[in-house]
């Protein structure tokens, strides 16, 4: 191996923070001209590698004599005294979960303060991301704030938008009527570093700056009401963090009128974790996760957008024309087969349940198809109920794997009628250097050997 | 339920003005006072809107610069090695035309700040509201028109002898490289025109064109490029993780153990001591390596106590002309993490 221990041997960069200059240069040039092998090639190396026997690991193995000895001899726990109640007062997942965890991917960012760690989401069932699993995304670090001195003001950019200015303590905020809604909230620039082509082995890296909760609060609509704003004049509005970053961006007043927008405090039954804005937040259905303005402060309304930092230097789309799409927010239409996924490996032929995520920012999901044939066939998958607006859904389909080279891949089609696009459709017309709203189908390459692995088609 | 409360509330509002409808939620919430909306409402819009008065000149600029921006963003605001560089990328051409031409050129690597920004407002906001990285806020008005002056001298937008001030702001506006790079005509923004989708996929079922032209796959030798992939995924499972220590297609262990880093106490304290803003274990960030500095004390018999006292009483000159201020952490802590210092800084 001659391989350059500080080459981690990504093709493409950090979505924002580049490391060094020849090595972006490289990365570029590699982009442009190699790693890209004949499909059919990426079908024979498949194919080589699988010299190897198909006996990769047995679950359940036949018993050599009598039976097998985790049934025949018992185990500590059917013949001892278990632990008692309350041993931790907050449980922890089993000690054999402990390769469960969100994580950062080496290389992305030089700072761990502004950076992301990705949600394990192939190790994750059903739609509900656990709290403590959730992505993480922080511009300048996070912080624990005493919920008992945190404020929301809401005021006007002119005095004249609203009858007055106001501002209210947790106490009164959780006084309120609440709602309770499960939603996904998804980064702009999930998937982003497989723009130009792979660059990541696993759906945790490629899809994982991704996240649904059922969360709680009151709609931004309610304390607009008590502040009295002109909802003529006042068309945009303006959330802003609490934190060093002091986070701001731009939420069009439609939103907020539809009642969909809510200052929450709940994630999945308890409070919200710092990491995640402890003690308040924007919740900003369908929306780009950067809008979802952690530890809020403030709510401004306006007559006109704001240009902030994170919509005018960070958060535009690059397009191939030079021109960069400012103000994208919505998340389009998107799914990610979670198992089989990217990294790991099917142990033996056989029946497997093909499951997945599919989302849109659109509304709900219609329709998720599957393909095991790189895209030829498609089967439509079931969809588990509920099927919730602007929320994951979980989808399976039966498989039988029959040992052979696989190309596994997932289109979501929405209520609007949006279908989930391929890489070759999204960069003919947004190109390869957007970095955000990579929505395109994902590719996963079943190998003779049982491994998966992250391919595209184009 | 809350809807139709608040939908309540509005007909109230309607009927009966403000004074009414502080009933529909009796005892919520106050009036804030001026001064609290005053030191809140720092937002600046491209228009100018919450612009406070003040200037600051380009020369300024560069001192306040080089003490408080340069050890991140480097001298000349081209540096890569913290954050995304701020300056380079742009033309005279670009100044005149309000578009950067290099955004057309696939092969230019990366992008900087002046070659995105399309506001002048933002470059301000940004720095007013969330700079210097380590300490936000601690800019006075006058420092934040200066630093913003010279980073678009840097830039090559504004003359050396310029005067950023509220009067200026829209002078500088008319200058920057890409303000007319920007377009909100897409669908993705819901408070814009009513769009399509850009991009729509195809909805075939059976026979469908398949892209079976090229594919991109991670090369072999990245295959252990994010860790071993074993000890990222459950232990049990319809699949397994793939041990990306050893080849592909070698045979999976039989039962991989949970794998739970356990790093070194000390670890877990520069994080929650926010050293680790500044200072890295292996590379030179705003201060130096923590291995770089466990290499300069090795073997020193006092050292432990000596990085003890630095940590907490902070210092300058022995890494350079960039200050460390002193540090409030507890006595308990730097000692804990001047002893890993002076055993050598193991991750």
């Amino acid at each position: 191996m001659d391989r350059n221990p500080s080459d981690p041997g990504r093709l493409q960069r950090a979505p924002e923070s580049f490391v060094d200059r020849d090595g972006v240069r490289t990365v570029f040039a590699q982009a442009r001209h190699g790693r890209r092998d004949f499909i059919r090639s990426a079908f024979a190396a498949a194919a080589a590698g699988a010299a190897a026997p198909l006996a990769l690991g047995q679950s359940n193995p036949v018993p050599a004599a009598g039976g097998d000895p985790n049934i025949l001899e018992l185990p500590e726990h059917s013949k001892g005294l278990g632990q008692p109640v309350a041993t931790d007062g907050y449980g922890k997942p089993s000690k054999f979960e402990a390769n469960v965890q969100r994580r950062p991917s080496p290389g992305l960012t030089q700072t761990s303060q502004s950076s992301v760690s990705f949600a394990p989401l192939q190790s994750l069932f059903g739609i509900v991301t656990p709290a403590g699993l959730h992505f993480e995304r922080h511009h300048q670090g996070w912080w624990d704030i005493d919920p008992s001195k945190h404020r929301l003001m809401l005021n006007g950019s002119d005095p004249s938008l609203l009858k007055r200015p106001m501002v209210f303590a947790m106490d009164e905020l959780m006084r309120l009527p609440s709602v309770s809604r499960f939603h996904f909230i998804e980064c702009g620039a999930n998937t982003g570093m497989e723009w130009g082509n792979v660059a990541v082995p696993t759906v945790q890296y490629t899809h994982g700056m991704l996240s649904c909760s059922e969360f709680t609060g009151v709609p931004l609509r309610v304390l607009f009401d008590l502040a009295g704003v002109d909802y003529k004049r006042a068309r945009y509005v303006l959330a802003e963090g609490a934190d060093g970053s002091s986070m701001t961006r731009t939420i069009p007043m439609e939103l907020v009128e539809s009642g969909e927008v809510l200052v929450a405090y709940g994630q999945n039954g308890e409070m919200l974790r710092p990491e995640n804005g402890y003690p308040l937040r924007l919740v900003v259905p369908g929306v780009q996760g950067v809008s979802w303005v952690k530890y809020l402060r403030r709510i401004e309304v306006g007559d006109k957008p704001y240009g902030t930092k994170d919509e005018t230097i960070h958060y535009v789309d690059l397009l191939p024309s030079g021109l960069h799409r400012q103000y994208s927010s919505t998340q389009e239409v998107k799914s990610v087969v979670t198992t089989p996924s990217g990294g790991q490996v099917l142990l033996d032929k056989g029946f497997y349940n093909i499951s997945g995520l599919a989302w849109s920012g659109r509304g709900r999901i219609r329709k998720v198809d599957v393909s095991v044939d790189g895209g030829r066939t498609w089967r439509a998958a079931r969809l588990e109920g509920p099927v919730m607006a602007k929320c994951l859904t979980r989808f399976n389909i039966d498989w039988v794997w029959d040992g052979k080279p696989a190309i596994v891949q997932s289109r979501a089609t929405d209520e609007s009628g949006h279908v989930q696009p391929t890489y070759r459709q999204n960069r003919s017309v947004r190109g390869t250097r957007s970095i955000y709203h990579n929505n395109s189908i994902q590719s996963w390459l079943v190998q003779e050997s049982g491994e998966v692995k992250n391919v595209q088609l184009s | 339920m809350s809807s139709c409360r608040s939908l309540v509330a509005a007909a109230l509002f309607a009927a009966a003005g403000a004074a009414l409808a502080q009933t529909a939620y009796p005892g919520i919430g106050r009036a804030a006072t001026a001064p609290e909306v005053a030191a809140w409402d720092i937002d600046v819009r491209p228009d100018f809107k919450g612009l406070p008065k003040g200037k600051g000149s380009v020369s300024q600029g560069q001192d306040v610069w080089e003490a408080k921006c340069a050890s991140c963003h480097g001298i000349f605001g081209e540096s890569n090695s913290t954050f995304s560089p701020l300056v380079g990328g742009t033309t005279k051409d670009d100044v005149k035309t309000g578009r950067v031409a290099r955004l057309t050129d696939p092969a230019y690597p990366g992008r900087t700040t002046l070659m995105k920004a399309s506001t002048v407002s933002t470059l301000w906001d940004y720095i007013n509201r969330a700079m210097p990285w380590t300490a936000p806020k601690s800019l006075s008005t006058d420092e934040v028109y200066a630093v913003t002056a010279f980073l678009l001298n840097l830039g090559g937008v504004l003359p050396d002898d310029f005067v950023l001030s509220d009067a200026t702001m829209a002078q500088a506006q008319s200058l920057l490289p890409n303000r007319n790079g920007m377009t909100t005509d897409h669908a993705m923004w819901p408070g814009g025109k009513p769009r399509k989708p850009d991009v729509q996929g195809s909805a075939c079922m059976k026979d469908c064109p398949v892209d079976a032209g090229h594919a991109s796959l991670l090369p072999d030798h990245a295959r252990n490029a994010h860790g071993n992939l074993a000890e990222q995924n459950r232990l049990v499972g319809a699949q397994h993780g793939a041990d990306t220590t050893r080849p592909a297609g070698a045979a999976v262990a039989a039962a991989a153990q949970p794998q739970k880093p356990e790093p070194p106490a000390a670890l877990a304290l520069l994080n929650k001591n926010g050293c680790n803003a500044c200072h890295t274990v292996d590379a030179k960030l705003v201060g130096p390596a923590f291995r770089d500095i466990a290499k300069k004390y090795n073997g020193q018999a006092d050292a432990a106590s000596y990085l003890g006292g630095k940590i907490r009483a902070g210092g300058s000159g022995v890494w350079g002309a960039i200050p460390m201020p002193a540090q409030a952490l507890s006595e308990a802590d730097a000692r804990a993490i001047a002893q890993w210092l002076a055993e050598g800084a193991k991750k």
